[in-house]
């Protein structure tokens, strides 16, 4: 320990020594400083969040209104992609793909974990600062680099990747089966190998600087949930994002050096092609094996920051925090061992199936443990609403929601007819677009005044958090129905069934709620870049909490 | 016209909203309050505000599900689909309730014990027995799900009878292709590297083999013709060459059926459909599902019925249907009514509308329509000996034991 404590004295008087002379450069773009690179993946993550959503605009138009002609697809598509307005198919799945693909790795990935994990993870443990500053900035920047490649793969002339947020080959293999499976295909691949670089780097990072950096007096039993959280979340990643690594370099074979890993007896384009013996099912389950732990490798730290938040604003310590502990754990193991709920209808062995449905249903029983614990923190509390208080309600809520439509969904008989259907495009949103999204909100509006030093302004967070949580329940509630009729997801319109007739009323529905909830972001952002430069000076602690962040005066942060 | 009027309301919304949050702000600098207090009247109005919310969510939660109902799927119309349904409505029995208590203590809490000065909040950091109450009862409620739906999952994944009829579902960008068993009962074998025109299945037949070899060798021979005699730039060999190599490879592959002992009569006899195919009600059917180049999935939403179709392996669902496209006509009231098989997995730009339709018909309509059927033989122009099929199929009982028979033979 003592070795530790020195070289952590070392760090600190090297840091000082600089401080006054530091170039804009390494101040705030090359910054090896947790805080810095927190907000650089904050700022990052918001514009890619406007564009995954403006992304999603785009589409929902197409659903609400099939083959009607939008200035606003052709100002923003060009004729290529949007003649007279009206939506290409092909480019539909790009929209989808791409719009996935960022909310769940660029906004909820890299932009949850590598805000939070980077802003909270020395200040809440009284560390000067991560273990490997450099990694850090190495972190950060392989992420902005990915996030461009991402981002640009849409203007290219055969369009983003659009097999859907999976890619799953052979589509994904296959440049003759899709436009999108060329070059929007490379640069997604890699896009998803720079992020997966990015990724590591972080967690590792995470990982070292939890177990070893740790002031005296912090055991672990004592670190608060969000460091819990985040720590389960890095080690998650570490485990699993080499996975998906390894699934994207054999599809990155098989693409472009003629190997045959997930590709058998295919004839395609009018001639057969020489593969046997690849099975497209062995990506699969590589793919699920990071990609469900990435779901909780999203939901993590949003938990995290709840947890910190309503116990904060209760004016209570959290309930049960060995059991929130206890459940962070097991939710954490489960979710390696679950994969195989999102293959139900792959043909795989039915008593492979049954043990997955065991499996997953298991991952129910801690999830219950964590609501229960929440809503007991609220108990006779005295809740202060800020908005961020606001959004971790609204979290355990949509958590609540959407676990249970997972518990369908696990139930491998009924997801027979609900697999790919709307229903787990809803389940998913209001796990992932709703829940985990509030926990993003809910730890900007509470960790702002100790990231830029200054206020936001509360009403307009009131009024950011009615309308978004309205529109989002608007959008996703009625998602559900559309499912349950039998709607595949991934269909560029739904005309050509009769029996879809009736769900174009529920599609206009769906599509006003979101650009209902879309503009209500507005506020946010106004409020949020506004405040950055003109909020009101914060005090040091103005929520009154009392973990260790809040107990560093403003001033030796070193605000912008 | 339009797309400009479009464009300036979102401008305008964009902006109002941009002006009203302005506005705000500055209201909140003038009455000089810190950002951090949380006023009791803004704390009151947004306890109230989440209690208003939960009774508006919870109402809304009804009248959806009491709007909706008609747009949902109609009665299953496969047996074990009625056991899927009854799943289906007994695990939401357990799981509505669990929304609206859970959602219900969350906001209702939030609202009552909304901040006031002359309180204290209660410390309570943990308390065993509530705990183990919360554990122990989603885990009896859990095991109850999990063994109510494994039993019905193997219900419905058992091995498929032996008087099952079986059908394949032939999937490839972007439609759908039925192929029937045909007299023999048995269907015959396919491979990718055998499709042509003519044979869009691959069916592996003598004829169909030298076929392909011929092509083969006339396509390798143009290719090396041209090699020899045109100037083609670097990269355009390479492709010539590359080309050469894989018809080599697939015709290897081809000649290799010659003499591999297969069965090349299978095939003759199968009935290839295409536009819409026919099952008889009450006899279970089993899918054989295949795919030639991408993941689809077949999915019968109406039988409750899916599984996908990946290429290099076949994969199969059986269900009996039990309500004929006729009655279900009547019980909709709809006489356009048809059931649908949809492709379920994203598989390129025309995949929302890979469709096909299915007719469930009475046994001696479906008997008649499948006798009607012509066979892949004829399709490319063999004839094969029918008439001992022929009188074999006047006695039905006869035919019920060869495809038993035929059956275990598979
Ligand atoms: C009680 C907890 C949960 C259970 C039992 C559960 C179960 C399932 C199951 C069985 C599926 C596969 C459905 C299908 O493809 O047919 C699924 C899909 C999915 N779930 Fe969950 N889930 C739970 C919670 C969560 C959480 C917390 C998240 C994210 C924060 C999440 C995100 C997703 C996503 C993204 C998919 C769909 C992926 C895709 O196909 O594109 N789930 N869930
Ligand atoms: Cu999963
Ligand atoms: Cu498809």
């Amino acid at each position: 320990m003592s070795a530790v404590s020195e070289a952590h004295v070392a760090e600190h008087s090297h840091d000082h020594s600089h401080s006054h002379e530091e170039s804009f450069v390494s101040k705030y773009v090359f910054s090896q400083d947790h805080k810095m690179i927190s907000k650089q993946f904050l700022i990052t993550a918001v514009f890619m969040g406007i564009i995954a959503m403006a992304l999603s605009i785009f589409f929902r138009l197409q659903l609400a209104w099939p083959g009607e002609s939008f200035g606003i697809l052709n100002y923003f598509l060009g004729d290529r992609w949007a003649p007279d307005g009206i939506l290409d198919r092909n480019m539909y799945l790009s929209l989808v793909t791409i719009h996935g693909t960022i909310m769940v790795f660029f906004v909820l990935t890299g932009g949850l974990s590598g805000t939070f994990s980077n802003l909270l993870i020395p200040l809440q443990i009284g560390a000067r600062d991560m273990a490997s500053g450099f990694l850090n900035m190495l972190s950060y920047w392989f992420f902005l680099v990915s996030s461009v490649i991402m981002v640009s793969s849409l203007f290219i002339e055969t369009g983003a990747a659009g097999g859907g947020w999976t890619v799953y080959p052979p589509l994904s293999a296959l440049p003759q089966a899709m436009p999108g499976s060329g070059l929007g295909m490379t640069l997604w691949l890699i896009s998803m190998s720079l992020f997966i670089v990015s990724s590591l780097l972080g967690g590792l990072n995470y990982i070292v600087t939890i177990l070893n950096l740790r002031t005296k007096g912090m055991k672990m039993t004592r670190l608060p949930l969000t460091i819990w959280a985040f720590f389960i979340t890095a080690v998650l990643g570490v485990l699993s994002f080499p996975v998906l690594f390894a699934a994207a370099l054999l599809l990155i074979m098989d693409r472009s050096m003629g190997t045959s890993f997930y590709l058998s007896d295919i004839y395609v384009a009018g001639e057969a092609l020489d593969p046997v013996g690849g099975s497209p099912i062995l990506y699969q389950h590589l793919f699920w094996f990071l990609g469900h732990p990435e779901v909780y490798i999203v939901l993590l730290p949003a938990l995290g920051i709840s947890s910190e938040v309503i116990a904060t604003n209760s004016r209570k310590p959290i309930f049960g925090y060995r059991a929130m502990i206890g459940s962070i754990l097991a939710i954490g193991f489960l979710s390696f061992i679950v994969w195989g709920h999102h293959m139900f209808v792959t043909g795989m062995n039915p008593f492979l199936g049954s043990v997955f449905v065991f499996t997953t249903l298991l991952i129910a029983i801690p999830s219950a443990v964590k609501a229960f614990n929440y809503i007991t923190t609220l108990w006779k509390g005295n809740l202060k609403f800020t908005p961020g208080m606001l959004f971790s309600i609204g979290l355990v809520s949509t958590f609540v929601t959407g676990g249970l439509t997972g518990i369908i969904l696990a139930d491998s008989a009924l997801d027979i007819n609900v697999h790919d259907t709307y229903f787990v495009v809803a389940h998913f949103h209001v796990v992932m677009g709703l829940s985990a999204i509030f926990g993003m909100f809910a730890g900007i509006y509470h960790w702002f005044p100790k990231m830029f030093g200054r206020m936001m302004n509360m009403k307009l967070g009131y009024v950011h958090f009615w309308l978004t949580i309205v529109g989002g329940y608007g959008v996703f509630v009625p998602m559900h129905f559309v499912g349950m009729a039998g709607a595949p997801r991934r269909y560029y319109q739904y005309t050509d069934y009769p029996m879809f007739e009736g769900l174009l009323n529920l599609n206009v529905l769906i599509t006003i709620f979101a650009i209902g909830a879309a503009l209500a972001q507005a506020i946010f952002l106004w409020n949020f870049f506004w405040s950055i430069f003109k909020g009101q000076k914060s005090v040091q602690n103005p929520w009154k909490s009392n973990t260790l962040e809040w107990t560093i005066l403003n001033a030796a942060v070193g605000y912008l | 016209m339009d797309k400009l009027i479009l464009v300036l309301i979102i401008v305008l919304l964009v902006i109002s909203v941009a002006q009203i949050a302005k506005m705000y702000q500055i209201t909140g600098d003038l009455s000089k309050k810190r950002e951090e207090d949380v006023s009791p009247t803004a704390n009151k109005i947004n306890a109230n505000l989440l209690l208003l919310f939960m009774i508006g969510l919870f109402v809304a939660m009804i009248w959806q599900m009491i709007a909706f109902k008609d747009v949902l799927l109609p009665v299953a119309a496969s047996e074990h689909g009625v056991l899927t349904d009854r799943l289906f409505n007994i695990n939401w029995l357990i799981l509505i309730p669990a929304f609206f208590i859970v959602n219900f203590l969350l906001f209702f809490f939030a609202w009552k014990y909304r901040y006031d000065k002359n309180r204290k909040a209660l410390y309570l950091a943990h308390n065993n027995t509530l705990e183990m109450v919360w554990t122990i009862i989603p885990s009896i409620v859990l095991v109850f799900i999990i063994i109510y739906g494994l039993l019905t999952w193997n219900n419905i994944m058992d091995d498929p009878a032996d008087d099952a009829l079986y059908v394949e579902l032939y999937s490839k960008q972007f439609d759908w292709t039925a192929r029937y068993a045909g007299n023999d009962d048995v269907m015959g074998e396919a491979n990718f590297s055998l499709i042509s025109t003519q044979n869009p299945l691959g069916l592996i037949t003598e004829e169909t083999v030298k076929a392909k070899i011929d092509e083969l060798n006339d396509e390798i021979a143009k290719l090396e013709k041209k090699l020899e005699e045109e100037i083609m730039p670097e990269s355009k060999v390479k492709d010539t060459k590359d080309r050469i190599g894989m018809r080599t490879r697939q015709r290897a592959r081809v000649i290799n059926y010659l003499d591999s002992g297969i069965n090349f009569s299978g095939a003759l006899d199968d009935q290839v459909i295409r536009g819409e195919f026919h099952i008889p009600v009450g006899r279970e059917v089993n899918f054989q599902i295949r795919s030639r180049d991408v993941i689809h999935s077949a999915y019968m939403p109406h039988f409750r019925a899916q599984m996908n179709a990946v290429p290099g392996m076949i994969t199969q669902f059986k269900f009996v249907p039990t309500i004929t496209t006729d009655s279900m006509r009547t019980v909709l009231g709809d006489e356009e009514f048809n059931y649908v098989l949809l492709c379920n997995k994203v598989c390129g730009s025309a995949h929302y509308n890979m469709q096909m339709d299915i007719i469930v018909d009475s046994p001696t309509d479906y008997q008649k329509w499948i006798d009607e059927q012509g066979t892949f033989a004829a399709s490319i122009g063999i004839e094969i000996e029918n008439s001992v099929a022929d009188e074999e199929e006047v006695d039905d009982s006869e035919v019920e034991k060869d495809s038993k028979v035929a059956q275990t033979i598979k």
